[in-house]
């Protein structure tokens, strides 16, 4: 494929194409969307990530700051076959370890795909 | 998710039909709803009105809280002339997500060539932009300088829903060009629909600045959003 075809939107596309993928290969697959956000949040909502069980991923839900915490509980949700809400932001307990940089709040659907 | 929702979304998506995906918040519940198709309850109503505001979100509806992802098709940009800026403004836009075609009837230079990976039309200007059908998710520039073939693609442009309809050249170069259109049979407000000269004023000389000034100026167009209200008042 010609470079013009990636970038922003060419990686959302990839992102359900490579769940389709894992799936098709038997793998354990969780999807993270970003639901709803507040202040200044670097992805919009849509925004979606992939994960199968080892924790290879492929997208993003935030500038890279809460990354790390979705792909772990993207690996739960696969395991124990259960979808989650997740909340970030300043107002979370977690802002200590995975707060956004930014300010913003952000809120991470997650859910198996089987 | 269920693997088969997944797979229809993405034979939805392929097909470029508008889809959302709609999703109950307790216990992911899941549904595909199509917006070209009549709504038939709530959820289908405000999957309606979220994918015509191109915005996903979370809707409170008497069967419950359901996130609604709404799945266009991808932005459209329509670039009459295969011209030199032509090349780095099909390459920006890609990457900003819009599916670009290149029209221009002179075979020697829309080639695939010179625009690798970008669909390339040689019919007349207005025809292939009729032919091509531009929506509210279309922005269309015209670049070739040539009245025979800008102003027939502008005139079929600002009769589309177009949200952009750019024309590059010079003051002067644009008061003629209204002039011209004027005398076609184009109205004040048709007319006002042509930002030209073309792309924000950011001070651009090269092939690859004047380009990004366009991209921009399509940028604004589509989203206009707070900041940029802030900064007009």
């Amino acid at each position: 494929m010609d470079d013009a075809n990636l970038g922003g939107r060419a990686d959302d596309d990839k992102v359900l194409e490579q769940a389709a993928e894992w799936r098709a290969a038997g793998r354990g697959v969780a999807l993270a969307t970003v639901f709803e956000t507040w202040g200044s949040s670097p992805r919009p909502v849509g925004s979606q990530l992939v994960v199968d069980a080892s924790g290879a991923f492929l997208g993003s839900v935030s500038g890279g700051c809460i990354e790390g915490a979705v792909i772990l509980e993207a690996q739960r949700a696969i395991a124990e076959r259960k979808p989650r809400l997740l909340s970030f932001g300043v107002t979370n307990e977690m802002a200590w370890e995975v707060g956004l940089a930014c300010g913003g709040k952000v809120q991470v659907y997650v859910e198996p795909v089987e | 998710m269920r693997t088969a929702t997944l797979g229809q979304l993405q034979a939805d998506r392929q097909a470029k039909r508008r889809v959302v995906l709609a999703t109950w918040l307790d216990g992911g519940d899941e549904r595909l709803i199509y917006p070209d198709e009549p709504a038939t309850d709530a959820v289908s109503a405000a999957a309606l009105q979220a994918a015509s505001d191109d915005r996903s979100g979370i809707v409170e509806l008497p069967q419950g809280k359901v996130f609604l992802h709404v799945f266009n098709p991808p932005l459209r940009l329509v670039v009459v002339g295969a011209v030199h800026i032509a090349q780095p403004l099909s390459r920006m836009a890609a990457l900003a997500g819009y599916d670009v075609t290149v029209i221009d009837p002179r075979g020697k230079f829309g080639t695939s060539d010179r625009f690798p990976g970008v669909m390339l039309s040689n019919d007349w200007p207005d025809e292939g932009l009729t032919a091509f059908k531009p929506d509210a998710r279309t922005a269309i520039v015209t670049l070739t300088h040539d009245p025979k073939l800008d102003d027939p693609a502008l005139a079929a442009a600002v009769r589309s829903a177009a949200f952009y309809v750019g024309a590059l050249g010079s003051r002067g170069t644009h008061g003629k060009r209204l002039q011209r259109l004027e005398r076609d049979g184009l109205g004040a407000a048709e007319l006002a629909r042509i930002r030209g000269p073309v792309g924000l004023d950011i001070g651009a000389k090269s092939p690859a600045e004047i380009a990004v000034s366009i991209l921009a100026e399509i940028t604004l167009a589509l989203r206009g959003g707070p900041k940029t209200a802030k900064q007009a008042a």
